[in-house]
Order: structure tokens, then C-alpha cells, then sequence
């Protein structure tokens, strides 16, 4: 069964990609073999199917009059230069390192992705013989089940909906317009347009509850022009430096802070005196507190005051 | 059933131009470059064999030799030149390979980097991708200094000397190691080597090394090394066999999320209660002081006490 039906798809693809003009679909059924020995409603349904398959393996199937005296009657064909690889002029070198992708991804159907994007340069004639730096090896994962949906829904600009969770409140339905997907620290996120909202929103993938599903059209909106998930994943990470702490460290610990120092010197035997510059008071607060008496701060006072507050916590005793 | 003809029509559109001028190759080089069995290559021209040109008469068939085949085990294919060319890539295979490459980039080293910056702009034009890419992975940069050493001793063979941060055990700590590879995890690069100060395989993350040099000593191979699989997250290789219970009130409920955890039981004041497996207690205490009272040791009794009592010492320096 299966024999026949990639018989049938591929003889398709050939007869609409080799035809000079649009072919109707009596010429269809009529040139195409495993087509003209179905009933009508038989043949109708097989012809819709087969054109869906083939759109989702990329293949772009043209609708046209094939001519203008009877332009009620639509014809179809296959472009040429829509359908073949555009020559990619790769030296030996560069195919090397590009065939180095196929062992980045950690993810069963992105891998396969990879893979079949590889076998087309392969057949394209491209030499990607993974043989070079054979010592790198970036890896790149995606546990989060509703990954695939996503990656899928921001491909084809399919609005989508989902339940999502924020820290212990109940879940959400949120309905969002998805431009762009970026992975933060192993953590994926998807940004987009939140029509509930009706502003610019990010959202955990781990934090979806559920199934994403589609809720419109594919391509019902546009991603703006100016959209930079490079900045938008810069964001996530880095706040600039908003004071100095004066820290008093002893030595031989507190070496995640020595790190990020500007200066440090010994102020008796055993103790250092350390400056180091941090933004987020709380969050460098609690960083100092888990050092517990080998880091003492000198100053602000109000990273002091944090800091002995976290510890106060920590102790059991009331702030 | 379906599932099959989906996979079978791509491949046979990769396998017709591919075979354009590999007239005799081994059916087994095939199988290998399509990432199949050679059984199924074989399957698909006899597929083959009966496409072409439409309204055919035999002669309009696409050609393959099925004597060569069978006996010799190579293919010549003929009568094609309709299929000269694959298809191009989908947008979803464009993404998947310049994300691929775009990580492979941003661990590259000096000498490599300009060979995978062209490839990527190539590809990227030829798909048409890359400006308005809509996937992004972020790689955090490590020491400039550092990843050129770990470059350079991977590509040369040469054993490196490392100074290392271990904040879990809040220590810097100084070792020779052979460099095996360089990979990134959650986002970091790390260098997997054969640690000589441990007598085994080591992942060092590249932005707690202090220092690293080259040092004029070649490295040891290590081929029957395992190399660890990072599949299943990088928490999960270190767990130990201490088992601890914790309490995460609202705030600290991300700890569950952040780490592998066995269990995981609502309480009544919104908060969870955890079970994970630890290596290391003095990381669980670092862990539990930073929360500020919202995690609270449950088990082992040991190390509640022992918490406590760090905080309460702490607090002596500030007069409290």
C-alpha cells in the first residue's frame, strides 16, 4: 500500500514538474498512474490527500488557468525554481563544519529535521563529511512537550492558546500570537503578542500546562519587523551593575565573588577586604547569605540589612 | 502506514539527483549517507523503477540496473534527468541546521570560526533564513582567554592546567586534565577531560575556570573513556545518594522546577514538599541559606541543625 502510494506521489511530482503548462485535473487522472481506476469521489478525495502530503514535505503546488479562453477550468503545476535547492556554492571546508549539525540536536524530530536537510546537500552534491573538529560538540535540548507545537506555530504564524502557570496561582487559558522562540540558560521561552493583554508577553515553555492548540489560521498576523530575540534573551539575563558592595571575605573562600571583584586586599591575617560591583540587592543578598560567616558586608547598608534578613530566615528567628 | 510514504517520497526525491554521477556506487554508501538500511534503499528503487515521465510507455521510466543491484550490490540509475536537482529545504530543516550551526559558532574557536561564518551566511542566503530568524539560542560567553586555551590544547593534544571554582564545596581548587571535548549544556560551555586530580572524566564548566594553560606536555588519548550523555540534563549526571526532603514555601517553589526532583507533594500553604538525591550536603546548605527561610530542611535532621546553625553563627557578625 505504501508502495503504491509513494509510486503515485512521486509520478505526480514528475508529471506537474516536467509540464509546460497548467494540467487539469482530468489530465491528472488520466496521465498519472494508480489515479484512473478510482471512482469519482474515490479519486476526488485521493487527489486532495496526496496534494496536502505534498505540501507538507515542501513541495509547492501552483494553481492557474492553464488558458485564458476557458479560465473557469484550474490547472496545476510545480515551479521549477520553487520546487529544486538553489545551488549553494560551499567549499570543501565549510560542508565539513556544516555537517557537524547533525549532532546538535537532542530532540528526536529536530535531529531528523537536520538530518534531512543534510541529505538534501548530500544529493545537491555538497561534501558534508563530518570529519572536522571532531572535539566540538554543542548540544542543544528541548524536554518541554509543548516545544514541537510551538516551534511549528511560530513557523507558520499560527495563533495559539494554552493554560499557563504563574508561581502557585491557578492557571490561565492565554491567547497569544507567537513571533519567536529562544532557549535561555536550557529553558525555553516563546514571545509573542498576548491578544489578551494586547502587549508584548514571554512565556516559559516549562510553565505550560497541557496542550498548546491552535487557535487561527496559519500566517493570520505578522511578526514586527524589528523583533530581536537576541536582545529579548539578553534581557533575561544581564542588569547592569547598580552599586559596589565592601565585602569582608576570608580567605581561601567565598571564590564566586572574588571572581566578579574590582579589588581586593588583605586587611588582617585570614580576611580580605573585597569590592564587588552588583545589581539586584536582593539576589546578591542571598548569594552573600549562602556563604554564611565566611562573607561579611561592610557596606550599603541596605545589602547589610538584606542580608541579615535573609540569614534571620534562614535561622528561624523573626525578621 | 501513511507515516511511510512520508518518509519514503523525500528520500527518493534527495535519492534520484543523489545518484546523478555515483553510476556503481555500493548500495551499503547509500544506505549510510540516507541514514537508512540498505534493504530499505533497495525498496525504494523498486519503487523507482516504476516512476517517470507521464502517459509513459516503458521506455519514459526512470532506469535502474536490478541485475547490478542484486548481484553486486551497486546502483546505477538512468532515465532521470527530470529530478536533476532536490528539493529545497523546508523552512522547518532551513531552521534546524543554521540553529544548529549558529551553536557550533558560538563555541568555535579563533581558527575555525571564519570557515563556519561563511558556510552559515551561504546557507543562509541560499534558504533565505537568517535575518528574521525566529529562534534564538543564547550561549553564555566564557573568559575569552580560557576558551582560546581550551581550543587550542583540544585541536594541539596537549594537556591543560586548570583553576577551578567549585561553588558547591565554595573552593578553588587546582588540577591537570586532558581536554576530550567541548560541548555546551543549559546554555554554558563546558570542556569534558580526563581530571588527573580525580582519576576520572570531568565536565568543567567553562566560566568557573580562573585560569587555564596550555601546558607542553602532550595529553593522554582516553579512548575507552564513556563519554557522558547529557540527554537527560546536567543535574541529573551529578546526583549523589544522599536523600533529602525539603519544604519550598511560594517563593522557593523554582527550586522544583530548576532541579531534578523525585517526588513532589502540594502543602497546604501553597508551598511543596521535595524529594531530591544529593551528592554534595555542603551544596544543599549553600542552596537552603540563600532562600532566606522560604526552603526548610525536613530531612536529613542533621543538616536542618546544621543550617540553622550556620545562619545563626553568620549573624554573630553582624551583632545579631
Amino acid at each position: 500500500m505504501t508502495r503504491r502510494k509513494s509510486e503515485r506521489l512521486m509520478n505526480l511530482v514528475i508529471a506537474l514538474l516536467v509540464s509546460r503548462q497548467y494540467l487539469t485535473k482530468d489530465r491528472i487522472r488520466q496521465v498519472v498512474e494508480g489515479y484512473h481506476d478510482q471512482t469519482d469521489d474515490a479519486f476526488e478525495r485521493m487527489f486532495e490527500r496526496d496534494k496536502e502530503e505534498l505540501r507538507e514535505i515542501g513541495v509547492h503546488i501552483d494553481v492557474g488557468s492553464f488558458e485564458r479562453a476557458f479560465d473557469d477550468e484550474l490547472g496545476y503545476r510545480i515551479q521549477r525554481d520553487t520546487f529544486e535547492l538553489p545551488e549553494i556554492p560551499l567549499e570543501p571546508d565549510e560542508a565539513a563544519v556544516v555537517g557537524l549539525a547533525a549532532r546538535v540536536w537532542q530532540h528526536a524530530r529536530l535531529a531528523g529535521q537536520t538530518s534531512s536537510a543534510l541529505v538534501k546537500l548530500k544529493a545537491a552534491g555538497v561534501p558534508v563529511e563530518p570529519d572536522a573538529l571532531p572535539a566540538l560538540e554543542p548540544q542543544l535540548a528541548a524536554g518541554e512537550p509543548s516545544f514541537e507545537l510551538l516551534w511549528d506555530a511560530v513557523i507558520t504564524r499560527t495563533p495559539v492558546t494554552f493554560e499557563y502557570e504563574r508561581s502557585s496561582q491557578p492557571t490561565r487559558l492565554r491567547h497569544l500570537e507567537p513571533w519567536g522562540i529562544l532557549s535561555w540558560h536550557g529553558r525555553w521561552y516563546v514571545v509573542g503578542h498576548d491578544r489578551d493583554r494586547g502587549a508584548t508577553r514571554m512565556f516559559r515553555l516549562s510553565r505550560i500546562v497541557g496542550d498548546v492548540a491552535p487557535d487561527g489560521r496559519p500566517g493570520e498576523y505578522d511578526v514586527p519587523e524589528d523583533l530581536d530575540l537576541r536582545a529579548e534573551a539578553e534581557w533575561l539575563g544581564s542588569q547592569s551593575p547598580e552599586a559596589t558592595a565592601t565585602l569582608r571575605v576570608r580567605q581561601g573562600a567565598g571564590w564566586g565573588l572574588r571572581r566578579r571583584a574590582t579589588s581586593t586586599t588583605e586587611i588582617e591575617p585570614g580576611w580580605d577586604r573585597v569590592e564587588v560591583p552588583y545589581a539586584g540587592r536582593w539576589q546578591t543578598a542571598e548569594e552573600i547569605a549562602s556563604y554564611a560567616s565566611d562573607v561579611v558586608v561592610e557596606s550599603p547598608p541596605d545589602l547589610r540589612d538584606a542580608v541579615i534578613a535573609v540569614l534571620r530566615g534562614v535561622a528561624g528567628e523573626a525578621a | 502506514m501513511t507515516q511511510s510514504a512520508r518518509d519514503q517520497v523525500p528520500r527518493m526525491l534527495a535519492l534520484v539527483p543523489y545518484l546523478r554521477g555515483r553510476d556503481g556506487i555500493p548500495v551499503d554508501q547509500v544506505a549510510k549517507d540516507f541514514g537508512v538500511t540498505p534493504q530499505q534503499i533497495v525498496k525504494d528503487l523498486n519503487v523507482l523503477w516504476f516512476c517517470g515521465l507521464p502517459g509513459s510507455v516503458t521506455g519514459d521510466m526512470i532506469d535502474v540496473d536490478m541485475e547490478a543491484l542484486e548481484s553486486e550490490g551497486v546502483v546505477y540509475l538512468d532515465n532521470a534527468e527530470f529530478l536533476s536537482r532536490p528539493l529545497r529545504l523546508t523552512t522547518s530543516e532551513a531552521l534546524s541546521l543554521i540553529v544548529a550551526l549558529r551553536m557550533l559558532r558560538d563555541i568555535a574557536g579563533a581558527a575555525e570560526l571564519p570557515t563556519i561564518e561563511s558556510a552559515l551566511a551561504k546557507l543562509e542566503s541560499a534558504t533565505g533564513e537568517g535575518a528574521t530568524l525566529p529562534i534564538e539560542v543564547h550561549i553564555e560567553k566564557a573568559d575569552p582567554a580560557v576558551h582560546e586555551a581550551t581550543q587550542k590544547a583540544l585541536a594541539t593534544g596537549h594537556r591543560m592546567h586548570l583553576s577551578y571554582l567549585v561553588p558547591s564545596r565554595d573552593e578553588r581548587t587546582e588540577r591537570d586534565v586532558d581536554p576530550l571535548r567541548l560541548l555546551t549544556a543549559e546554555g554554558r560551555p563546558y570542556l569534558e577531560a580526563w581530571c588527573h586530580l580525580a582519576q576520572d572524566v570531568r565536565l568543567f564548566r567553562l566560566d568557573r575556570v580562573v585560569k587555564a594553560d596550555v601546558l607542553d606536555i602532550p595529553a593522554d588519548p582516553h579512548p575507552h573513556v564513556p563519554r557522558r550523555d547529557l540527554s537527560e540534563g546536567l543535574f541529573r549526571a551529578v546526583e549523589g545518594n544522599v536523600e533529602a526532603v525539603l519544604d519550598l514555601s511560594p517563593p522557593a517553589r523554582w527550586v522544583a522546577e530548576y532541579y531534578a526532583v523525585d517526588a513532589v507533594e502540594e502543602l497546604p500553604d501553597g508551598g511543596v514538599r521535595v524529594r531530591l538525591r544529593i551528592g554534595d550536603t555542603g551544596w544543599l546548605r549553600r542552596l537552603v541559606l540563600r532562600q532566606g527561610g522560604h526552603a526548610r530542611v525536613v530531612e536529613p535532621v542533621e543538616l536542618a541543625d546544621e543550617v540553622r546553625e550556620c545562619a545563626r553563627l553568620a549573624l554573630t557578625a553582624y551583632g545579631g
